[in-house]
């Protein structure tokens, strides 16, 4: 009795809050069939709001996977002034909401910014274009490389790259020999919540975007637009491709894994 | 003398783990350094090792002063307690590790892999990983690993620490067997007096940061500095100012005018050796180790009344 009851209410709360929607959206997109869907996806305007998805993700994802390893490799095995704050920094991004902090880049480096002025003049714009959808992207999406790495850190512990030094290891060989090896699963599961992070961004790219139509327009962007001016098919279609994509990144990751894991 | 340390002072917070500690450990020979937790005994091998820094003091390895240099460059090789076995690897891998960070041939890597696997015993699991060996086995492959870079010196942190009796007995005397063999200057660190007496032919004997007294293993029991030393190496009675260890407490059945009485309390048979537990008249405890014929002639038996003589004993001046 018990079993069916937990059961019965895992499996509704699944299908209430997530199934339903999604499936929802897979049925609205191809109720007319394929051929609207595609010809809704392939308009110049959804073509490009795709490249610039994957532009933004394709530098955000390997920037925050990089600064995510070194950042944690810092606050787990170094000590220095202010590593608190850092520690709590890191996890800024989770705690305000992106329109905040779409808003806050404005303010620095928008028109009337602290280095707008500065920008103008020598012809820098970042605001309103691709450089500031990356750099909020990469705000949101920092802190989950990061997360992932610093327990996997504490957890195996120093003798292994102790040993390594004993051995005659440089500091660089005993982290491509025995740290990264130790904490790629770690670092991959980071890679693949960065990167759905960064697909699917709206706030904050939303304020920092100006909405220029085949210029800075993200698919979820796109989703949005198309939504309000009633294209429904179109806005339904890019949903789907945004899912796909997120499906996607977790198959590479599976692909990625070998067959047997020794532990 | 290969390893020198000289004036090593090492802290942690409001912790002292070394207090002006100077030890000198002569080439080719196997030194032990034994004392309670929290003595600095695994803080000084470490220094040695170059993965703690000291306040003050320096470390030389043969001749040359090593202060200023990483572990990485101190050509030592260090075996943990917990093995920190490289798990992502095989044993091969693990074991050439130090050979391939060095850039060597590739044939060299594998005949000396090859060599040191047949040394260690492990030459059937080349291919298997740390996870698939026994504990044992793993700190084989560690010492191995180890050796692979043909060390100055080998230092071993409790080597034995994690394992079970049985194997850690069978290694010691592997380990003895194989430095007899390889002649590398050796220091491992333990808390167990025995497995130091067994293996060592120097014990450094350290509390509270501090070398209590450095010596082979029957000077420490001989000839303890201290009464600290005296309780630490051996069991031990104390009477006031002086000590007797339990095995030159003699019993007798008459008075002969030096003898204490007392009454037996408890008897335990441990094969060879028999423990007697004694209460003397003035109400003081003791035990009392003599050997089976030893008892059976001086037909022992609990509440029966002995004569008791220390044959040797200790005061230390404080």
């Amino acid at each position: 009795m018990h079993r069916w009851v937990l059961r019965a209410l895992g499996l509704s709360y699944l299908g209430v809050l997530l199934a339903a929607p999604v499936g929802l959206v897979f049925w609205r997109t191809f109720e007319h069939g394929v051929g609207p869907a595609w010809d809704a996806v392939t308009t110049p305007a959804a073509k490009h709001a795709f490249v610039v998805t994957i532009t933004i993700a394709a530098i955000a994802v390997p920037a925050n996977t990089i600064f995510g390893v070194i950042c944690a490799l810092a606050i787990v095995r170094r000590r220095f002034p202010g590593k608190g704050i850092l520690n709590a920094l890191v996890d800024l991004p989770l705690a305000l909401s992106p329109v905040v902090v779409g808003l806050a880049f404005l303010l620095l480096y928008g028109r009337n910014g602290w280095f707008g002025s500065w920008l103008t003049e020598h012809g820098v714009q970042i605001v309103f274009a691709l450089p500031g959808m990356i750099l909020v992207t990469i705000f949101v999406s920092l802190p989950f490389v990061v997360r992932e790495v610093v327990p996997v850190l504490h957890e195996i512990g120093t003798e292994q790259e102790q040993a390594a030094a004993t051995l005659g290891a440089s500091g660089f060989q005993t982290f491509r020999r025995v740290t990264l090896p130790a904490i790629r699963w770690a670092v991959g599961y980071g890679v693949v919540l960065t990167t759905a992070r960064a697909l699917g961004e709206f706030g904050a790219v939303s304020v920092v975007s100006g909405h220029v139509v085949g210029k800075t327009e993200t698919m979820t962007l796109h989703v949005e637009e198309s939504y309000q001016s009633f294209d429904y098919v179109g806005a339904y279609a890019a949903s789907v491709v945004l899912a796909l994509l997120a499906i996607s990144t977790l198959l590479a990751m599976s692909l990625f894994k070998p067959k047997e894991e020794i532990r | 003398m290969a390893i020198v340390g000289r004036d090593l002072t090492k802290r942690f917070g409001s912790f002292t783990a070394l207090d002006d500690v100077s030890i000198e450990v002569a080439a080719g020979s196997l030194t032990a350094l034994l004392g309670p937790s929290g003595s600095g005994k695994s803080t000084l091998l470490r220094v040695i090792a170059g993965l703690e820094r000291p306040e003050t003091g320096t470390v030389e390895l043969d001749g040359i002063d090593v202060s200023g240099h990483a572990a990485q460059k101190r050509g030592v090789g260090f075996v943990f307690q917990h093995y920190a076995a490289f798990k992502h690897m095989t044993v091969r891998e693990n074991v050439s590790f130090g050979l391939k960070v060095r850039k060597r041939p590739r044939d060299e890597i594998r005949r000396r892999v090859d060599e040191l696997l047949e040394l260690v015993q492990l030459a059937g699991w080349s291919d298997h990983y740390p996870a698939q060996l026994s504990g044992g086995q793993r700190q084989r492959m560690a010492l191995a690993r180890a050796l692979a870079v043909e060390p100055k010196v080998l230092l071993l942190d409790e080597p034995f620490g994690a394992l079970d009796a049985r194997v850690r007995k069978e290694l010691r005397g592997w380990l003895r067997r194989l430095h007899d063999e390889m002649h590398v200057t050796t220091i491992f660190v333990t808390h167990d007096q025995e497995e130091a007496m067994e293996i060592a032919d120097q014990i450094v004997l350290m509390n509270h940061g501090r070398v209590e007294q450095v010596g082979g293993p029957r000077e420490l029991y001989e000839e303890p500095a201290n009464e600290f030393v005296m309780s630490f190496v051996g069991p031990v009675n104390r009477f006031g100012e002086s000590f007797v260890r339990p095995h030159d407490l003699e019993l007798r059945i008459e008075p002969n005018g030096e003898t204490t009485a007392g009454k037996v309390e408890r008897i335990i048979h441990l094969g060879f050796e028999v423990r007697v537990e004694l209460q003397l008249e003035d109400g003081r405890d003791c035990w009392a180790q003599v050997t089976r014929e030893e008892a059976e002639q001086l037909e022992l038996a609990p509440g029966g009344k002995i004569f008791v003589r220390p044959r040797r004993e200790k005061i230390f001046q404080s």
